[in-house]
């Protein structure tokens, strides 16, 4: 169960390997998170993400899980809400993809949509149901700040993170006031360490956002937060002149 | 295996406790009786059942989400009473204050009463509660003399003092079986007024020198044990730390009251005040520093230095916050988080280091209320031990107010101390055994009435009570 902080206690990772899935992991541990299942294809990337996870005192397993083989959906993520409640789920999976190429390989950018966007809509859907079925809990998806606005140098990405973003607002209103939460995520450029660009960010600050998102159970947050007033004007801009923008 | 999802209908209501965080889902019934209470239970929800009252619980201990939970508001019969015993029988759904209004003008009072009326007697007896009085009067539990149970198995049995059963259920947070009646001692008063002696208390020390000497207790006469609570500035620092309004009442008898008074005539009327109620939404923060720091400045100042005998209505000393419905409005969407915390007589320097750490932090809030506490009673999970009692509600939203509360709990727990689970939605849960000794007997009751796991919270699943 969540605290009166929006604190949860078991945590279920979609993309368990995702630097902004694990900064999270770590900040809720440290508060009161004792279960963690980190959901991904399998690999020695993420066996080492559990292990990494376990000195800081939760018990972590690794669930086989992969975007795209949405067949597969509803039996591993159901065989994970049988074992025990789930208080969060973070959607945290998600390819940039290579613009440039993605562009002249179709398939290629298929991918990534399918990733991105069909493969997040049948595991949100599939995670929704059963945090309804267990009466609370909230659904953390990350979407992006490049879902806001088509841009010339990522629209394949964004355009599939423009869907997945749609989506979780809508099932966020259709789950209102049936004890579950949806609360959509759009950092910007996320870095590790280095912070160079305007409005860039790192996971860290990223999983204090989600943090502080649960505790005042956000439906909509923004990282870093300017970044809210920021993408309301951009929108707004008429298209001769965004298509000249440094954006 | 795929995964089971519910249908909702209109009786799946989010629910939470009076503090108003994590809410969640329930299919909510509201038994008329105790063999529609039977039969709700009989339902076998996969997510279990649990009884709740009037919701006055502070955290998440009346809700259970994804499963039943059963509204005991509508078994509001007053079956028996007794004014020769003082006895009075009634269902588990009556409120505190429906008692008082039939009992009050018959010359009765409720022996102890928590700081609202508006609670049911079933959710008095599951988290056992205390009032003002505790070091004479004990908490609710001492004056039950039977209970009614209805327990997972489909059993009502009788819980008598004495026996596991009525001490795992007094306090029992409603995870031993569903309280269907009561039967209770009463109070014999002669008024409805309390002398009320009020004293300004300039700093933490002179309060903990005023609170040095013995609990009032019954006194030698016979007369009903005095209240006693002091409510402590939270945002008064340096030199004024800790100032506070100290409280002492006890019940007036009717030769107490002057020849002139109103209440000579009427001595037992009982007309608490009701203020409306804020609207639904208030934007979150209207309680914030400045005009709390004002309130706490202005209600210091314009309350006497020191006055003795007053006579007040016993509403207005004991359930000061009963005036304003929904007063947990005034905390906005996010709520608050009360605190609640006894540590035991020998660690007062814990005590002074807790207050001392929440003045240090300049809190927007209410006062903080100091009470103490007398012997304990037989619940194994009540909260009062011989000690003091600390209650602080605190907005939510306050920056590293969650990491703050832990330390608190530090401070308790190496005090010997423990928090108030009725008012708990965030203690640490390995914290929990440590603070109740009987917790052990308490799930090991459990496990053998209760083996299917029927009778489940959102308290019991965060903290594996
Ligand atoms: C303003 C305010 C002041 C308060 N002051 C005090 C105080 O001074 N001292 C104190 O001790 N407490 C105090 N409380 C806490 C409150 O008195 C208790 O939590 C009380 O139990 C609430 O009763 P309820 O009927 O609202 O029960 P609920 O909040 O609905 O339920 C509380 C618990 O009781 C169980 N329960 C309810 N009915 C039954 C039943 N029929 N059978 C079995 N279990 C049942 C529920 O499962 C739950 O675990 C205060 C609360 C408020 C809001
Ligand atoms: N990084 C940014 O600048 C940025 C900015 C805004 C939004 N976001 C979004 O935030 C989320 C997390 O970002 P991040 O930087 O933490 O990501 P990351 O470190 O790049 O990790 C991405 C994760 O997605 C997983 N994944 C990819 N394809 C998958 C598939 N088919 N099935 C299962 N898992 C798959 C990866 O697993 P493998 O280890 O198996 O590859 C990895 O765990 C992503 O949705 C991303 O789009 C990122």
């Amino acid at each position: 169960m969540k605290d009166a902080f929006g604190a949860p206690q078991s945590l279920l990772v979609l993309g368990g390997t995702s630097a902004i899935g694990l900064a999270t992991a770590r900040r809720l541990i440290a508060r009161r998170t004792r279960t963690v299942l980190l959901a991904g294809r399998p690999s020695p990337a993420l066996s080492a993400a559990a292990a990494s996870l376990r000195p800081l005192g939760a018990q972590v397993r690794t669930v086989p899980f992969d975007a795209l083989d949405t067949a597969s959906h509803e039996e591993r993520l159901g065989a994970v809400f049988a074992a025990g409640d789930v208080d969060l789920v973070l959607l945290a999976f998600g390819v940039l993809g290579d613009q440039a190429r993605d562009e002249s390989d179709p398939a290629a950018a298929v991918r990534v949509a399918q990733t991105n966007y069909t493969g997040a809509v049948s595991a949100g859907l599939v995670c929704a149901g059963a945090l309804q079925a267990q009466g609370h809990g909230s659904l953390v998806v990350l979407s992006s700040v490049a879902a806001e606005r088509a841009r010339r140098a990522d629209f394949i990405y964004g355009s599939s993170k423009a869907g997945l973003d749609v989506f979780a607002q809508g099932l966020g209103d259709a789950l209102y006031g049936t004890g579950v939460h949806v609360m959509v995520v759009r950092p910007g450029p996320v870095r590790g360490g280095r912070a160079a660009e305007p409005f860039a960010t790192t996971p860290e600050a990223v999983a204090g956002a989600i943090e502080l998102g649960l505790r005042r159970r956000s439906e909509t947050v923004w990282v870093p937060g300017a970044l809210r007033v920021v993408g309301s004007a951009l929108r707004h801009v008429p298209r001769p002149l965004f298509r000249r923008l440094p954006v | 295996m795929a995964v089971e999802t519910r249908v909702l209908d209109d009786d799946c209501v989010p629910i939470s406790g009076w503090a108003r965080t994590s809410p969640t889902l329930a299919r909510v019934r509201r038994p008329r009786g105790s063999a529609e209470v039977a039969a709700a239970l009989r339902a076998g929800d996969p997510r279990g059942a649990l009884a709740r009252g009037l919701g006055r619980a502070y955290g998440d201990a009346a809700q259970n989400a994804g499963g039943t939970v059963l509204d005991m508001t509508g078994l509001t019969r007053i079956l028996a009473f007794d004014a020769a015993a003082g006895l009075v029988v009634c269902e588990a759904g009556v409120s505190l204050h429906r008692l008082m209004t039939a009992l009050l003008p018959r010359g009765f009072f409720l022996p102890v009463t928590p700081a609202t009326r508006y609670v049911t007697a079933g959710g008095a007896v599951a988290t056992d509660v205390h009032g003002g009085n505790h070091p004479g009067a004990g908490s609710f539990a001492r004056h039950v003399v039977a209970l009614d149970l209805l327990t997972p198995d489909g059993e009502v049995r009788t819980a008598v003092p004495g026996t596991p059963l009525f001490d795992a259920t007094t306090g029992g947070l409603g995870l031993t079986g569903i309280v269907l009646t009561v039967t209770l001692r009463l109070l014999r008063v002669e008024t409805s007024l309390l002398s009320v002696d009020t004293e300004r208390v300039r700093d933490l020390d002179e309060l903990m020198a005023r609170l040095a000497g013995p609990p009032p207790r019954r006194d030698a006469d016979g007369a009903p044990p005095p209240y006693e609570i002091a409510r402590i500035d939270p945002l008064a620092r340096g030199a004024a730390m800790g100032r506070s309004v100290l409280v002492r009442a006890r019940h007036a008898p009717y030769e107490a009251l002057p020849r002139r008074h109103r209440a000579r005539r009427a001595p037992l009327a009982f007309r608490p005040v009701r203020l409306p109620a804020p609207p639904p939404y208030v934007p979150g923060g209207p309680l914030g520093r400045t005009v709390l720091g004002l309130a706490g400045e202005f209600r210091h100042r314009a309350g006497p230095r020191r006055s003795t005998g007053r006579l007040r209505p016993l509403s207005a000393v004991l359930h000061p916050f009963d005036a304003l419905p929904h007063g947990n409005r005034l905390y906005g969407p996010e709520g608050f988080v009360p605190y609640r915390c006894a540590v035991p007589y020998g660690q007062e320097e814990a005590l002074c280091r807790i207050v001392r750490r929440i003045a240090a932090r300049r809190f927007p809030a209410l006062p903080a209320v100091l009470t103490r506490f007398g012997e304990a009673g037989p619940g194994w999970l009540s909260y009062p031990l011989p000690g003091w009692s600390l209650g602080l509600d605190l907005p939510t939203g306050l920056p590293g107010l969650a990491a703050f509360l832990d330390a608190l709990d530090e401070e308790v727990l190496g005090a010997g101390g423990r928090v108030q689970l009725a008012a708990d939605s965030r203690v640490r849960p390995d914290a929990v055994a440590a603070m109740f000794p009987r917790l052990a007997d308490f799930r090991a009751l459990r496990a053998a009435l209760d083996p299917g796991a029927v009778l489940r919270s959102d308290l019991s699943r965060r903290l594996a009570l």
